[in-house]
């Protein structure tokens, strides 16, 4: 087993901030009954001498600008589960370490990461992506790396005697106990776990109880420790609020690229693509904006995903500012996950999906199309538009040219040097679009070959086609 | 010592005068013999713009395209048609042997739409063949429609009016098409890697060819 722990230790910040791309002073403050403290600030609003532990009042008497926001638990739950479904892309084991941890267990998929220092840098990455600094750590046992990961260690081990080292360098106060029992610790003069493990463990039992034993023993994988895996929620939804009032819809792509990783995370978990998903945007007193995506073809890419999503908001209006936005997949379907070819026969070939989209997405659903034939003898009605890529059988017919004009065109007889045919088109009397057609091929003055005919009502000439 | 100079003379890096360059050319064959031997590669060139200057429509500019358009739909890749003047007749298309499902048809507003249109085709990689009928055409668009079609290599072909053939233009090919009482007749305008060419008299119909006299004939190989 190999276990990576992620400490997210400014969740709480993070939740408020990483919706803006410019930081901005901005402070997390706890309340306990009327007294209220900055409990997190970020670098902009610590540069101006704003301290965790400080009153909310001194910290705003000292930064005029600065932001508070009270803490946010739920949001900050739904932000840990939002990242574990991220972390889905990489392993289907994720564990979460509330309220702002997750312990990922990797030891089965290094190799598909072509390995562990490659994982922890695509984490590293996808992690800063989404706006979470966290801190690492990879042991073999779950507790361990999360004791070393709050530490701040960084430290990758593979080794028990190294583990059992660094395990009792850290200092007791990170252990998971009361507060009684890690100040009684302190005053027996047991600063690191090493310490504790010193003192006879007979005595230490019948003082603190089993669980201080018991916890170090789990670290060090003398003791199992069960763990309950994430399961991802049926449904996909995550909102974002933004930091400021966004007006203009192009603005809410930095945002809204925050969530999307998580989506694809999600969907891997599951094994499956989204097919449609929608950007819910709040305003303050109009009703929301409901910004609706889709795809050809269920797609998890990432990179499609934010394609379809600026182009889609390069052409979207808002009525209004927007405060908040929300990610919901609303059409999720499963997705037979390729295998990776054993000798990586990669082919330089495009996506024809993917140009079909960005076609679509530009020039409106209408203006891409296939071509079809359609059984009709009337020349006009035997072809029509379809679906691009819809698959048509076509029955042989007599000579036709290869441009149809849309209207047929008002012609003289006299422009024509040579004609053949007639070929005569009477149909249609059932549905009042009746036609009694002569059809000839005719070779105009100026060498274009076209496609005429006279119509025996009126006796009219008109173009209908060129034979390009 | 002479076999010693036809060797030396197999070099890729040697071009003789009276050949067409051959090297790094990917063609499509037209299916007319006749044009494909003026063409370099032996065809339409992929990966590069081809520029058809045409008097009037109904000439048989299509006709000219067709047995390059059948094989390109064989293949995976779309065949977009990017704001086409008239509507392609699928009847047509399907009895000459056009896999439909392969055509990709894109009719934008407006003459910017398009350009970007054919761009977006020419460089995604996943067209076979793009043909294009574009306004109001300038170097600068031009040049990244050769670009898109390179990195896409895909074959690309714009049809113009004959009035341009003054212009100057990064396609890679340029062809003015005649109609002539005996047929179709093709003027290479301008060809990678070979002089001027002779215009080429295509039956399209009959697929039968004939060649205008020849006035200069280089000899194939120095006695």
């Amino acid at each position: 087993m190999l276990w990576v722990a992620l400490n997210f230790p400014a969740l709480s910040l993070e939740i408020f901030s990483r919706a803006a791309s410019a930081p901005e002073p901005l402070a997390v403050f706890e309340r306990q009954s009327n007294r209220s403290w900055v409990l997190v600030c970020n670098e902009a609003a610590s540069g101006l001498g704003v301290k965790p532990g400080m009153p909310v009042s001194a910290a705003q008497a000292l930064v005029s600008n600065l932001v508070v926001r009270a803490r946010d638990l739920v949001a900050e739950h739904e932000s840990l589960t939002g990242i574990a479904a991220w972390a889905g892309r990489f392993t289907p084991a994720v564990s979460l370490q509330p309220p702002d941890g997750l312990l990922l267990e990797v030891s089965s998929c290094l190799r598909l990461h072509r390995g562990l220092n490659n994982l922890l840098k695509q984490l590293r990455s996808g992690l800063d992506e989404m706006g979470y600094a966290a801190n690492h750590a990879c042991v073999s046992t779950p507790h361990a790396a999360w004791l070393l990961a709050q530490a701040g260690t960084g430290a990758v081990i593979r080794e028990q005697a190294r583990l059992e080292k660094m395990i009792g360098a850290l200092p007791v106060r990170l252990l998971d106990q009361p507060a009684e029992t890690i100040a009684g610790l302190e005053m027996l003069g047991a600063h690191t776990v090493a310490d504790c493990l010193r003192l006879p463990s007979v005595g230490l039992a019948r003082r603190f109880g089993r669980s201080l034993l018991d916890e170090v023993e789990r670290a060090l994988g003398r003791r199992p420790e069960p763990r309950e895996f994430f399961v991802p929620p049926p449904s996909f939804e995550r909102r974002l609020e933004l930091p400021a009032l966004v007006h203009e819809a192009e603005g809410l792509g930095f945002a809204a690229r925050r969530l999307l990783p998580e989506l694809e995370g999600y969907l891997s978990l599951r094994q499956a693509g989204v097919l449609e998903f929608e950007l819910v945007c709040h305003h303050e007193d109009v009703p929301d904006t409901v910004v609706k995506l889709g795809f050809v073809q269920p797609t998890r890419s990432l990179a499609r995903m934010q394609l379809l999503l600026r182009e889609t908001l390069a052409n979207t209006q808002l009525p209004a500012a927007v405060h908040t936005i929300v990610l919901k997949a609303t059409r999720i379907l499963a997705q037979e996950v390729k295998n990776a070819d054993l000798f990586d026969a990669h082919t330089e070939e495009g996506d024809g999906e993917l140009l079909l989209e960005r076609l679509r997405i530009r020039l409106g659903r209408d203006a891409v199309s296939g071509i079809s034939p359609a059984a009709d003898h009337r020349p006009e009605l035997a072809w029509k538009y379809c679906e691009a890529g819809e698959v048509v059988t076509a029955s042989p017919g007599p000579q036709r040219p290869l441009w149809l004009l849309p209207t047929p065109l008002r012609c003289e007889e006299d422009r024509f040097v040579s004609r053949s045919g007639p070929e005569r088109i009477e149909s249609g009397w059932w549905d009042g679009g009746d036609v009694t057609r002569d059809y000839y091929v005719a070779q105009h003055r100026n060498g274009s070959r076209l496609w005429v005919y006279r119509d025996l009502s009126n006796g009219e000439w008109y173009v209908h086609g060129l034979f390009a | 010592m002479k076999t010693s100079l036809d060797f030396v003379l197999q070099h890729s890096g040697i071009w003789r005068g009276d050949q067409l360059a051959q090297a790094g050319v990917e063609t499509l064959p037209t299916g007319y013999a006749e044009l494909d031997e003026q063409l370099p590669g032996g065809g339409w060139p992929r990966g590069a713009l081809t520029e058809i200057l045409i008097e009037r429509e109904g000439i048989g500019e299509l006709r000219l395209l067709l047995p390059a358009l059948v094989q390109a739909s064989q293949q995976s890749g779309w065949l977009a048609w990017v704001s086409p003047p008239h509507v392609p007749y699928a009847p047509t298309l399907a009895a000459a042997g056009v896999k439909l499902q392969r055509l990709l048809l894109a009719r934008p507003q407006s003459a910017g739409d398009a350009w970007w249109a054919a761009e977006q085709a020419l460089r995604s990689g996943a067209c076979s063949a793009v043909l294009a009928w574009l306004r109001t055409p300038d170097e600068r668009r031009m040049r990244r429609l050769q670009l898109g079609a390179e990195s896409g290599s895909a074959w690309g072909v714009l049809f113009r009016s004959a009035s341009a053939a003054q212009e100057r233009s990064p396609a890679a090919l340029r062809l003015r098409l005649e109609a002539t009482d005996s047929g179709l007749a093709v003027h290479i305008l301008k060809r990678r890697g070979g002089h001027l060419g002779r215009p080429v008299l295509l039956d399209l119909d009959g697929k039968s060819v004939r060649r205008t006299p020849s006035v200069v004939q280089f000899p194939r190989k120095v006695a």
